[in-house]
């Protein structure tokens, strides 16, 4: 009786959970764990509680979660997404909130997180680039960019290694302030395709061209990290960069103002603006409660700790009146840029337009390609991958037809025997049966949890996929990708281009591999060798340290001014290279990385392979005087083949399919040469508008293509593994 | 054994090279870990002048809104979570390769073409589906969940690896013991699986790793920060606009270490040399 009386007041004052996902860290996570705290002292009918996820897998978790009810009730992401998220029904919408709290939101900030007529966001922050400057060697920043080429010329020192300009300037993101103040902009028209061969936009890229190899002011391959440290030294006088930069600093004395007006057509450079806003799921549990805490995160008492713990640049005007915040440099420049940013589109449209403009500028800066061309390519890569949607198809001829087919196989399988040499029926089935209680329990987990996803992932193959709607269209996705109208066979974009880089990268890395691991485990195994324990966990490193780190530091390596691949060069008098602008020495550094990377585990599965070999051959052998090359060859070699070749065959399958190297090393340059098929499955499903279709059905063709390769081996290799099987 | 004098000092020269090249680039990555900042500056010289542990004491003591300690909390999630696939994907793995290389039965073949076909499909575009399945099955957010699709995921490596190496082991000694009445499962765990222990620490060993750096999956799957596991952790450090270089080094060498710690333990079998005597005649 008092239990059940407990049981009911606590479940009438039970308060109502509220769930919040985010990717903040540093300052920024602060404030906002300190913002739920005061939210839930002062709603006590509500509990919100945070997540904090990898920005890695917030969107793709988000996508996964939200539609099946297991998503966030809140979540706090950037306007990229909100377009597709409204059209396939994820999102709130917040107007009343929004028009609420108007006076108080920067007007471009509304801009960028409205969609089609409706807010899906409370603005929270802005991020947008903006000028730092070295206040030793810049007393007054450049207002114009005539000023700024003057400024930057006179502050390099290449000899030394100082340069006048240094940013990230392959990175489209910050090229778009140099575009919009030459007077262009990325959509010309809403709702269509974006024009990236403008004149204009020819004109800011050959301004950044001359900067970059006439006049040299800019740092080769200027990466973030490489652009941080040059500041951060004095070595770099001034730096195009967002409000994230300043937490990395603690050397230098800096400034931070507006990007310059450029010189030749009088218009201020406008930065790209993203705004970071609290977005409600439609599938949110507390949908009440959800929007009270978006409004209370938007407020300006939350803004306020947000800008002074979190270091935010807070999209809530009145927080600038509170001095802490007004009063701060840094914020109240980085505001003041906000104010003329470009709100970033917030469509899919959008997604498409980075990598084409990525290819371009790393084409003219690296490769000294004119801006005409450039762009005129990068304007063709973004119409190939803007697909117009194929006309709908029914299915039903399909289905009949993968019914015929699927019959006509069972029938062909039915009739074939066994095996050549089966046992008599009633043997075979009383070892069959156990056979099948052995490989029951590991059959049924990967039936479900393998084969069903990867036959749905093929299924996909069949569809197009726009803004969150599929539709069936049949084979047009492989008679698409199998024809590769866009693209002649000598460029990387097409299909059988790419094919031919993915062979290439397999057969030379699988031979690596093996080769290096094959004589590694041959010596380490040797008996009589000393401190060989030591020498094989010593050797395993690379496979025991997360490749995501130490990919990035090949990458780091292979850099042309600061590498230490190309300080070792410069050591023996050799000229380094640009390692990336050619595609022989592109595919090198990647093949070299992934040696590195996958040597240690073919060394260990050989030492194991090793053992299977009886010792009493090698004792035979040395009775009969064999050379040491004669027992590779006649015992070693021939004996290792049933325990190693699993290995090999599938060290093929997932090189072939590697896609991390590819991505953190090279990310496919030069201008996309260096991509292999599954990478570019992957540009199809997450860079280009999310075909989803069109990327399964290149995963189809690279597993239809595997499933061949590894047929023919069958037959052609009489491998004793296969053929035993 | 005759052997030139000079062979065994060049053996290692040879072996003192090769783990330069291999460790030169992992000097880099102790050398952001020891560094004060989270920059991270191409160069030559990987070691920093003014070395500290800092970083490794943030990632070590980062608590969370309750005090706890979250990164012992997560690294005790990694242990578990890589040991049950460990054990769970060699229970499977193990006697499916056994039937495979000692049964003749209907579908084997498919079932080994249909194991191989699994890797060949790029595995970003079955994460969807895998989440819809969870979610039916109620497994999401739990730690046994993510180990079931662990496990299954090795599988098919450890079915081949395990496979091929009970080929080579002759059938003489199981036929022996059938005459002697033992049953297919006494043979099974008395006979074959001793014999076979260099492959079977190889598969351990990647079961292990499968589940040990794994962490788009286990961010997708999980819902608790107390449930995370160490990558997830790990990756948190890479931020959409920076990486904190230097916590996300201590934490890569932090990981790495029980890897090197369970092949240090698993090597002993991985070249014991037990095959030989155990198979002779």
């Amino acid at each position: 009786m008092i239990a059940a009386l407990a049981l009911m007041t606590t479940l009438a004052a039970a308060p109502q959970q509220i769930v919040v996902w985010h990717a903040y860290r540093g300052g920024e996570e602060q404030a906002l764990t300190k913002l739920i705290d005061q939210f839930n002292a002062e709603n006590p009918q509500y509990q919100a509680q945070l997540l904090a996820i990898p920005y890695d897998a917030y969107a793709s978790k988000l996508t996964s979660a939200i539609p099946t009810g297991h998503g966030p009730d809140v979540f706090i992401y950037a306007q990229e997404r909100i377009g597709g998220w409204a059209r396939e029904g994820f999102l709130t919408p917040l107007d009343d909130e929004a028009n609420a709290m108007r006076p108080d939101f920067t007007p471009a900030a509304l801009d960028a997180v409205r969609f089609e007529g409706h807010t899906y966001a409370l603005p929270l922050s802005l991020k947008s680039a903006a000028l730092y400057y070295n206040k030793k060697l810049v007393p007054q920043p450049p207002a114009t960019t005539d000023d700024l080429v003057r400024i930057a010329v006179a502050q390099t020192d290449a000899a030394h290694q100082r340069y006048g300009l240094a940013y990230a300037a392959t990175d489209f993101y910050l090229h778009a302030a140099f575009l919009t103040g030459f007077g262009g902009t990325i959509f010309q028209e809403p709702g269509h395709h974006a024009e990236l061969d403008t004149p204009e936009a020819e004109n800011a890229l050959e301004f950044v061209r001359q900067l970059a190899l006439d006049k040299r002011v800019i740092p080769d391959e200027p990466s973030a990290n490489l652009v941080t440290s040059l500041f951060d030294s004095g070595n770099a006088a001034l730096v195009i960069s967002g409000p994230w930069l300043a937490g990395e600093l603690h050397n230098v004395d800096y400034g931070v103002a507006s990007l310059p007006i450029v010189s030749s057509t009088g218009k201020p450079m406008r930065p790209l603006l993203t705004v970071e806003g609290a977005m409600v799921s439609k599938f949110a549990n507390a949908p009440e409660g959800a929007r009270a805490l978006a409004k209370f995160l938007a407020s300006r008492d939350a803004a306020v700790e947000r800008a002074v713990i979190g270091r935010q640049v807070v999209a809530t005007l009145s927080a600038y009146s509170d001095p802490r915040v007004g009063g701060d440099a840094l914020l109240s420049a980085f505001a003041k840029q906000a104010q003329l940013g470009l709100p970033m589109d917030n469509t899919p449209a959008m997604g498409a337009v980075w990598e084409p403009e990525r290819r371009a500028l790393v084409s003219v800066l690296a490769s000294g390609l004119s801006a005409h061309d450039a762009l005129e390519q990068a304007q063709r890569r973004l119409l190939a991958t803007t697909r117009a949607a194929p006309p709908e198809k029914s299915p039903i001829p399909y289905v009949i037809g993968a019914l015929v087919i699927l019959t006509g196989a069972i029938v062909l399988l039915r009739r074939r025997p066994v095996s050549k040499n089966a046992s008599p029926v009633s043997a075979a089935f009383d070892v069959g049966s156990k056979a099948y209680a052995y490989v029951a329990p590991a059959a049924a987990g990967l039936l479900v949890l393998v084969f069903v996803p990867f036959a749905a992932g093929m299924g996909l193959s069949f569809f197009h996929h726009q803004e969150g709607h599929f539709t069936f269209i049949g084979l047009q996705n492989f008679f698409d990708i199998l024809t590769s109208r866009d693209y002649r066979i000598t460029e990387p974009m097409n299909f059988y281009f790419t094919l031919g880089v993915t062979l290439l990268w397999t057969v030379v890395n699988v031979a690596a591999h093996a080769s290096i691991g094959l004589a590694l485990a041959l010596v380490l195994r040797d008996p009589l060798l000393k401190l060989k324990g030591l020498y094989r966990v010593l050797l395993i490193v690379p496979w025991a340290i997360p490749n995501y780190i130490t990919a990035l530091i090949w990458k780091g390596m292979f850099h042309r001014q600061f590498g230490a691949i190309s300080a070792l060069l410069r050591a023996m008098h050799i000229e380094p290279i640009s390692w990336f602008t050619h595609f022989s020495t592109a595919f090198a550094a990647n093949v070299v990385t992934n040696t590195w990377l996958g040597f240690p585990f073919m060394m260990v599965v050989t030492l194991g392979a090793l053992q299977s070999i009886p010792s009493e051959l090698y004792e035979a052998a040395e009775v009969d005087g064999a050379s040491k090359w004669a027992q590779f060859r006649h015992i070693t070699l021939p004996l290792l083949r049933p325990a190693l070749l699993p290995a090999l065959i599938l060290g093929s399958v997932w090189t072939f399919n590697m896609f991390n190297v590819i991505y953190l090393v090279s990310g496919g340059e030069p201008g996309g040469t260096t991509d292999i098929l599954v990478s570019e499955a992957y540009r199809w499903a997450f860079q280009r508008n999310e075909q989803f279709g069109f990327a399964a059905a290149y995963s189809t063709l690279i597993f239809v293509f595997l499933l061949g390769y590894s047929a023919l081996t069958r037959r052609v290799g009489k491998d004793p593994a296969l053929e035993a099987a | 054994m005759k052997r030139a004098r000079w062979t065994m000092p060049l053996t290692h020269v040879g072996l003192v090279l090769a783990c330069v090249v291999t460790l030169y680039p992992v000097l880099w990555v102790v050398g952001l870990a020891i560094s004060p900042g989270q920059g991270f500056t191409p160069g030559l010289r990987p070691i920093p002048h003014d070395p500290t542990l800092q970083n490794f004491k943030e990632l070590i003591f980062t608590t969370d809104a309750a005090g706890h300690l979250l990164f012992l909390r997560q690294l005790g999630n990694s242990l578990l979570v890589s040991a049950l696939t460990t054990i769970v994907g060699m229970l499977l793995s193990t006697s499916a390769a056994y039937a495979m290389s000692r049964f003749e039965f209907a579908g084997r073949r498919a079932g080994l073409t249909a194991l191989l076909a699994t890797q060949m499909f790029p595995a970003t575009m079955m994460s969807v589906p895998l989440y819809a399945i969870m979610n039916h099955l109620h497994l999401l957010n739990s730690i046994g969940g993510l180990v079931l699709v662990y496990a299954t995921s090795s599988v098919p490596f450890c079915v081949w690896m395990l496979k091929g190496y009970f080929d080579t082991i002759p059938r003489d000694l199981e036929e022996a013991a059938l005459l002697d009445g033992a049953t297919y499962g006494q043979i099974f765990w008395r006979v074959v699986l001793p014999l076979a222990r260099p492959a079977l620490a190889v598969t351990a060993l990647f079961s292990f790793m499968t589940a040990w750096n794994e962490f788009i999956l286990a961010a997708t799957f999980l819902d608790d920060q107390t449930l995370f596991t160490l990558p997830v952790a790990l990756q948190r450090f890479v931020g959409e606009y920076k990486t904190e270089w230097g916590h996300f080094a201590a934490g890569a060498i932090v990981v790495s270490v029980p890897v090197m710690a369970v092949f240090f333990a698993l090597q002993k079998h991985l070249v014991g040399g037990l095959t030989a005597g155990g198979v002779k005649g």
